[in-house]
């Protein structure tokens, strides 16, 4: 055992400089050389501030804007240094509760879609389901004052497919359509 | 379950089938010590490292020896782990000052029990994490300390797998390999290139790689968010081919910075499976016999595929307690059905389900959905699959070696139904080595069992040192009813399986909880890991018999079965009594309407 012990500890250390230095550094040098943007956290920016990132969710609560699922990240939601889901379980008292709750103060009394009342696992989920932001077309429209149609056809503009036809689910990015609707609607 | 759901499985299923031959025989090459086409450049660096620990590259070692290695290298990394840790407020590359007086006000403190959860997680391939991420360690935790661990745990699986292999292929040789030459060789020649091009094309897609401060960020409606930042990209790659799990940020692969569109899910779900999948290969080529390794890749296919399935129907089926409510549980066109608490939009129901099959087959343990809000059946199967001891392809190396510990108890079960020693590759199968099995086996389901049990009576006094403001240990849990005692039985399995995925509802980062998941984890790592190297040595002494009229054959359907069905039946035996109180029964409670 004991013969062992000294190269143990050498090969601990170099293999520590090797991936534990080395290897991250190469690879924050190679990203940040040829894809900065990503590295950087695809951060989107409005009137020279960082206005948040196209791949994590915001917090909406005004009817002029669409808005995101519930979210269980920080004390507040979408708390981007404080990811997390509910974790409650299917037999939950506290997430059946929860669930009607926002349904009711959302005013909703027909069938949601799946993804509109639950918090997402990382609480930071950028998108909603198509149906579901189709759902929120009138509140949004009637709010800024302009077509349901016109409102439509952003919404149809900003949902993406299934990546390849293939993989995950078709989705809108609620961050990305909010800013557009700020763009293209602005003072109505 | 929808075409598409299904076509994403067959697809996923088909790349990995595409990609277990090439890489299994390039991992062959390497650890018989033949020249591969990276050998040019990394030659050098393996010759290098040998030099710098003061190794002979030409040494063998006998069994005891090569644990020895193994044991001194977990000791000092356990070692240097903790320390990087408590001492990360005096560490450069914190810009956030995690442990230091101008750190955030929410952030975690690392505890030495903390600290000592962490050591013991990461050394064992386990990384179970009692803390989240982006408000407890610095980046130079998670690269000097995390990442380094993710890679040598992982080699050092794959280096215990390789001894066995040896002990089946060699005869009367008194010795199993050399544990440095595997270690060096499956870090520089398997996990680097394959890290480096995997963190590359992660980043390509979104995933983060910086050392700056968190950003500050104000919202469209004027909020503030503070967005968390990092070197996440090398991590990440390392955390799913190593099959570690550990996530740079508290929701693992569910943040959108790790895991950010359904192309990054797929091949981190690629790189989960890679390793363990190739090495059936490698198996095969180096016992020198290829469908050897096919057989075994069938019968670790066969439960990951059925375990799949079952996930994703139940998660589609979605949660009756809300379907009630009006939230919709069929899938459409416009909208992913099904139940979607814990789940991302991007992935869906499908991606979702497949995801957590794979991580929990192999000892992985990253996710990217919350377990805890699992349908009770779609969460018993993560639990099931852990429970098998992590043979369902497994961890690097540890699925091999797990897989082959039940071949030798499955070829001893035939042996007795016929009367015959049983052999498996031309070795006969003794006392001695089903001792071993079951010696592996006994010992990782009592620790499951026993902390379970300990955790679910254990009271302690409200604001002592064990449990803190909690009290008795079951005040620790997220969820009540039968849920709240499959978040610890889901606890106690992912330590001692050394998967590292969780029911995370359970507050875990008190005294009891780190220290009993700590012993859980190094448990489930080095009482595996002895018992085998003990049959790789026995093995290695062995002749080698001719196969006759008499011997099982180990490479058709027949053995394929009973491979698996020796996994099942003995994972069925000993958690039947444990999952019937947690899923199980909470099932049948949802279907009479039961909120807890």
């Amino acid at each position: 055992m004991w013969k062992q012990m000294i190269p143990g500890l050498r090969m601990m250390i170099l293999l520590t400089v090797l991936t534990g230095l080395v290897y991250p550094s190469l690879v924050t040098a190679i990203c940040q050389a040829v894809f900065p943007k990503q590295a950087n956290g695809s951060l989107l920016m409005r009137n020279g501030k960082v206005a948040g990132s196209a791949l994590l969710g915001q917090t909406f609560q005004s009817a002029r804007y669409f808005h995101s699922r519930p979210s269980a990240a920080g004390a507040g939601g979408y708390d981007a240094s404080s990811s997390s889901g509910s974790n409650l379980g299917p037999a939950s008292r506290k997430l059946a509760e929860r669930v009607q709750a926002d349904k009711q103060a959302a005013g909703l009394t027909n069938a949601v879609p799946s993804d509109m009342l639950t918090a997402s696992g990382s609480g930071l989920d950028p998108h909603v389901s198509p149906a579901n932001a189709r759902l929120q077309i009138a509140r949004v429209s009637s709010a800024r004052g302009v077509s349901e149609s016109g409102m439509r056809r952003l919404v149809d503009q900003f949902t993406q497919g299934r990546e390849f036809g293939l993989l995950g689910e078709p989705r809108v990015n609620v961050l990305l359509l909010n800013l557009a609707l700020d763009e293209q609607y602005p003072n109505q | 379950m929808t075409t598409n759901g299904i076509l994403q499985i067959i697809a996923y299923f088909g790349l990995l089938a595409a990609v277990t031959k090439p890489l299994g025989a390039y991992m062959a090459r390497v650890f018989m010590g033949e020249r591969t086409f990276l050998h040019p450049v990394l030659r050098p660096l393996e010759r290098l490292c040998y030099k710098l620990a003061g190794v002979r590259e030409d040494s063998e070692q006998r069994w005891t020896q090569y644990a020895a290695s193994l044991l001194s290298f977990s000791f000092f990394s356990f070692l240097f782990v903790y320390g990087i840790q408590r001492l990360q407020g005096w560490l450069p590359l914190n810009p956030m000052g995690f442990g230091t007086a101008h750190g955030p006000s929410n952030a975690t403190a690392i505890t030495p029990d903390l600290a000592f959860n962490t050591a013991a997680s990461f050394v064992t391939n386990t990384n179970w994490q009692s803390y989240a991420g982006e408000m407890t360690v610095s980046y130079f935790v998670q690269m000097a300390a995390l990442t380094v661990q993710n890679f040598v745990s992982a080699a050092a699986g794959v280096a215990v797998a390789v001894a066995l292999i040896r002990g089946f292929a060699r005869q009367e040789a008194n010795s199993v390999g050399n544990f440095w030459v595997d270690l060096v060789r499956a870090v520089t020649y398997v996990f680097l290139p394959l890290s480096l091009a995997g963190a590359l094309l992660l980043c390509s897609q979104g995933v983060i790689q910086n050392w700056s401060s968190y950003t500050q960020a104000v919202t469209l409606e004027g909020a503030a968010q503070v967005i968390a930042q990092g070197p996440v990209a090398s991590q990440e790659a390392i955390k799913l081919i190593g099959t570690n799990g550990g996530g740079f940020f508290n929701a693992n692969s569910a943040h959108p910075f790790e895991n950010p569109t359904p192309f990054t899910n797929l091949l981190q779900m690629l790189m989960i499976f890679l390793v363990p999948a190739s090495l059936t290969y490698t198996f095969g080529r180096m016992v020198g016999e290829q469908r050897q390794g096919w057989a075994i890749f069938s019968a670790m296919s066969l439960l990951f595929l059925l375990g799949a399935l079952i996930v994703y129907g139940a998660e589609q089926a979605g949660n009756p307690h809300l379907a009630r409510l009006g939230v919709e549980s069929s899938a459409t066109t416009l909208q992913p059905g099904g139940n979607m608490e814990g789940k991302e939009v991007r992935f869906g129901i499908a991606a979702t389900s497949l995801f957590a099959a794979v991580t929990t087959g192999a000892s992985c343990g990253a996710v990217n959905a919350m377990h805890d809000s699992f349908t009770a059946l779609g969460g018993l199967v993560p639990l099931f699959n852990m429970q098998t001891g992590e043979v369902i392809f497994g961890g690097t190396g540890a699925g091999l070696y797990g897989m082959l510990l039940f071949a030798i108890l499955a070829v001893f079960l035939a042996g007795l139904m016929v009367g015959r020693t049983p052999e498996y590759l031309g070795k006969k199968i003794e006392g001695k080595e089903v001792k071993m099995a079951m010696l592996a086996m006994l010992a990782t389901s009592a620790t499951i069992l026993l902390f379970t049990g300990a955790s679910a009576v254990i009271e302690f006094t409200k604001d002592a040192y064990w449990n803190g403001s909690f009290g008795s240990a079951i005040n620790n849990l997220n969820n009540g009813g039968p849920h709240g005692f499959s978040e610890i039985l889901y606890a106690y399995t992912s330590a001692t399986g050394n998967n590292g995925s969780a029911f995370a509802g359970l507050s875990a980062n008190t005294p009891w909880y780190n220290l009993t998941i700590g012993l859980a984890m190094m448990f489930g790592r080095f009482l595996i890991i002895i018992p085998i190297l003990a049959v790789a040595g026995s093995l290695a002494a062995k002749q080698k018999l001719a196969a006759t009229s008499g011997t099982l054959p180990t490479h058709g359907v027949l053995f394929v079965m009973l491979l698996a069905g020796t996994v099942v039946i003995v994972g069925a035996l000993t958690f039947f009594p444990a999952l019937s109180l947690g899923p199980i029964a909470e099932h049948l409670l949802i279907l009479q309407g039961r909120l807890f």
